[in-house]
């Protein structure tokens, strides 16, 4: 008797187990359908793109394009509901928890990259990242030329390091790189005057000077040093959630209504702390969203 | 994930290419390279750290268990000051807060901040435990020693500091060896040392199991090295019958 109900058991854990493997075999779109639940991959802080409110709520540029998706594909599988949940990540494992199917769409701050695209698929392209320097208003840097023996900040984790090192072995110019151990913290060195200038994604210099004491005292300044696609992720080799998603992305680019979404998240007030990050749409995102692709970041680099 | 890349170590920072000997030349860096000159910083780091907590430790241990109470209020003091600030906390103050008011001390390395950081931290537990040895001697020691003339300092140099040190080998290897595990923080304050690499070398590689799995093993070598050299030095200075006759 006992044993019988062990291995039944078993049976049972098994099959659970298994359960979700099978869902993700049949794709993303069955498996939706099946479970009537979705789960989104958020940021807790990844500027305007993806954030959290407070509350176990999330917010963003990102974040309501995926809200939008969502509700196109509910439409598309007729379902009379769909529960969303929503899962935070950061850059370390949103890429293994889409793999293993705990999140089903990410709407956050990745960069679509060759590597990456070995292990995921990525959405056309709704956000191009432009990574610039922030300094202070009366340092008079205007380039990155005069960076030659300055204090640079970046933050630890970023590609911003690796851009660089790229830039300095090319040119022979010589940056004394601090690394900050978050953004905030980099920020902190800017602001305490331990370094002169900071190199990150434009965005998020944007919103790091709208919340600082006073904004008024620094600037984004020069150049743009790289460029990089920032998209919505998805499972690899799932074609037809792909198709859902990148349609209804489409949609929305065609009809303008992107241009207003992207209004609301950068040059509105946002929340919580009510500041507006005043960073217009840059050239280059326009141009993706009136051609719309999924061209990786090396692409952009080339031009 | 069950597919390893473990030639990810040899590829060059700057271009993401194979190299074939692992090791870069005329400038070129692998992320080998990197992780050797990370493991470089903890180690010094850790050592140093160490140097400063031993003596420190020592010296704060010492006062706590002499005669004079304004000693004993000195060590007591710095002991509770050190051990009862998380320890990124004291990092963070003396980086960020210390050279606020204190400006000549924005132009000291952070490298020597955090080196005192950790130090004086671990300090305070190291004068918990050369407190704890030294009062695990019987009373009678101490005095027996200054009835036969010595002075208080000769009482501690030839009485009652052999013993006492012999007794806290055990603890102080844990902590010479939580030394090297605590120096990860540094990260936080701009030192390249084996955490910081972890964090920006799975960044850029998108390969983090293997790198974690290389940092840990170097963590672990580090670490082990030590509990064997004080281990080896435990053996070496034991004296037959003392710490049993000390226990009495």
């Amino acid at each position: 008797m006992k044993a019988m109900s062990i291995i039944a058991a078993a049976v049972m854990a098994a099959s659970v187990i298994a359960l979700p493997a099978l869902a993700q075999d049949a794709g993303t779109l069955k498996k939706i359908k099946d479970s009537g639940a979705v789960t989104m991959g958020v940021r807790e802080s990844s500027g305007g793109l993806s954030f959290t409110v407070g509350d176990g709520k999330f917010a963003g540029f990102h974040v309501e394009l995926c809200q939008h998706v969502l509700a196109d594909i509910q439409k598309q599988l007729g379902m009379a509901r769909l529960d969303v949940k929503y899962q935070p990540v950061t850059s370390q494992n949103r890429i293994p928890l889409m793999q293993n199917g705990t999140i089903d769409i990410e709407c956050g701050s990745t960069t679509n990259n060759t590597a990456r695209q070995k292990d995921v698929a990525f959405a056309v392209t709704t956000f191009v990242e432009e990574v610039r320097i922030a300094t202070k208003a009366n340092s008079g840097i205007t380039s990155i030329s005069q960076l030659n023996g300055r204090n640079v900040a970046t933050t630890t984790g970023t590609t911003s390091v690796q851009l660089l090192r790229k830039h300095e072995r090319a040119t022979g110019v010589d940056f004394k790189e601090v690394f900050g151990k978050d953004h905030a913290d980099s920020f902190l060195l800017l602001e305490s005057g331990r370094a002169d200038a900071f190199v990150m994604d434009a965005q998020i210099l944007a919103g790091l000077i709208a919340k600082s004491k006073t904004p008024g005292d620094y600037k984004i300044v020069g150049e743009v040093l790289n460029v990089e696609p920032i998209n919505i992720m998805m499972r690899k080799d799932d074609p037809a959630f792909k198709k859902a998603v990148d349609d209804s992305l489409i949609k929305l680019m065609k009809s303008g209504e992107i241009a207003k979404i992207y209004d609301k998240w950068f040059m509105q007030p946002i929340p919580p702390a009510n500041v507006r990050i005043g960073l217009p749409a840059s050239d280059a995102t326009r141009a993706a969203w009136a051609n719309p692709n999924d061209k990786p970041a090396e692409d952009y680099a080339k031009k | 994930m069950g597919n390893w890349d473990w030639q990810v170590f040899c590829k060059n920072t700057i271009d993401g290419e194979v190299i074939a000997s692992c090791f870069g030349s005329g400038g070129d860096i692998t992320y080998l390279d990197w992780m050797m000159s990370a493991w470089g910083w903890t180690i010094s780091v850790a050592l140093l750290s160490l140097a400063v907590a031993l003596v420190f430790g020592s010296l704060m241990g010492i006062l706590r268990t002499t005669p004079n109470r304004g000693l004993v209020f000195l060590g007591n003091a710095w002991t509770e000051l050190f051990r009862n600030i998380p320890l990124l906390v004291q990092i963070m103050l003396w980086y960020h807060v210390v050279p606020a008011l204190v400006p000549p001390l924005r132009d000291v390395p952070s490298f020597l901040l955090v080196v005192a950081a950790l130090g004086l931290f671990t300090s305070a537990r190291i004068s918990e435990q050369v407190r704890a040895g030294i009062q695990s001697l019987p009373r009678g020691q101490r005095m027996a020693a200054l009835a036969v003339g010595f002075t208080l300092p000769q009482t501690y140099r030839y009485v009652l500091l052999p013993m006492a040190f012999r007794i806290i080998i055990p603890p102080l290897t844990s902590e010479s060896m939580n030394i090297v595990k605590n120096s990860s923080v540094a990260f936080a304050v701009s030192i390249s040392e084996l955490t910081l690499f972890a964090l920006q070398a799975q960044e850029e590689t998108s390969r983090g199991i293997e790198i974690y799995l290389g940092v840990t093993a170097l963590y672990f070598v580090s670490a082990f090295a030590i509990n064997r050299v004080l281990h080896f030095i435990e053996e070496r200075v034991r004296v037959p019958g003392l710490i049993a006759a000390g226990g009495k």
